[in-house]
């Protein structure tokens, strides 16, 4: 799935300047849990949370993330959005709740890991 | 051979990943498989938070040869009393301080302990941890 599509159907906000383009989800995780991102072996692959600080970004740019989708109205402060830049990676925010969310990405055909 | 020095603070969630993210980049400067580099990463980011949440302060030894990486963190803090029961998935000791931050869910040394070659932790009950962990980069 393409960012644009994604933001369309997440009813979602592009927060950062990183390049879009060459960004294509295949598989999605839903979670608050840092150590449970981190043990992500795949790639094409985006996190779901509610969780918004600086580690969510650190935790997705040592699991290879490209795509964190901000669920629930969380904020991404200013350092979150520079260090996502920098690490080429995506920050989105929607007021949409994580389930919804997951259940959209899902029913079009974002797959699960497990 | 390449050495690498980095001091952690304990509590200090603003920069924890800093050290994770500088290897990082000289991994994948240095060409290594992106797989590997994944799970070194993966393993010292973990390892790192381990000592911002758990221990007062640290410092990270990283040795990157044509064969292997070598990384080593040395913390004084309150040492692991049962470190066959502190690698068990589900156990931890985080703070709600630290569950805020998103971690305290008892998987980091699991994890860890996947991703690597070799780890040895020795720990010392009010001293500190070391924890040394090895990836061979021939036989992966
Ligand atoms: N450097 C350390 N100093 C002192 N205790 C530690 C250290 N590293 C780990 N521990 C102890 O081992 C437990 C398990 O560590 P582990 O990394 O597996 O889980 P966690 O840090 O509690 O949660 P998670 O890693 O899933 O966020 C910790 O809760 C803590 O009690
Ligand atoms: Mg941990």
């Amino acid at each position: 799935m393409d960012i644009t599509t994604l933001i369309k159907l997440t009813n979602g906000k592009l927060i950062t300047n990183t390049k879009t383009e060459d960004i294509d989800i295949e598989f999605a995780m839903a979670s608050d849990l840092m150590s449970d991102v981190l043990t992500l072996d795949t790639v094409n692959t985006m996190l779901i949370t509610g969780l918004a600080n600086l580690q969510t970004i650190r935790t997705a740019e040592m699991s290879d993330v490209h795509c964190i989708l901000l669920a629930r109205n969380k904020k991404s402060t200013p350092e979150m959005i520079e260090l996502a830049e920098q690490n080429s990676i995506i920050i989105i925010e929607s007021a949409s709740a994580l389930f919804k969310i997951a259940g959209i990405l899902y029913g079009n055909g974002v797959k699960a890991l497990f | 051979m390449m050495k690498l020095d980095y001091k952690i603070e304990g509590g200090d969630f603003t920069n924890a990943g800093h050290a994770s993210s500088e290897v990082k980049k000289v991994l994948k400067k240095l060409n290594v498989d992106p797989k590997i580099t994944r799970r070194v990463v993966v393993s010292l980011y973990e390892a790192e938070v381990n000592v911002v949440a758990h221990a007062y302060r640290g410092e990270i030894f990283v040795e990157i040869s044509t064969n292997k990486i070598i990384i080593k963190l040395v913390d004084e803090g309150p040492g692991i009393h049962n470190v066959d029961q502190a690698m068990e998935e589900g156990y931890s000791t985080a703070s709600e301080e630290v569950r805020q931050m998103g971690f305290g869910a008892g998987m980091g040394l699991a994890n860890i302990n996947k991703n690597t070659d070799e780890l040895n932790i020795y720990s010392e009950v009010n001293k500190g941890t070391t924890v040394e962990m090895i990836t061979y980069l021939d036989k992966n």
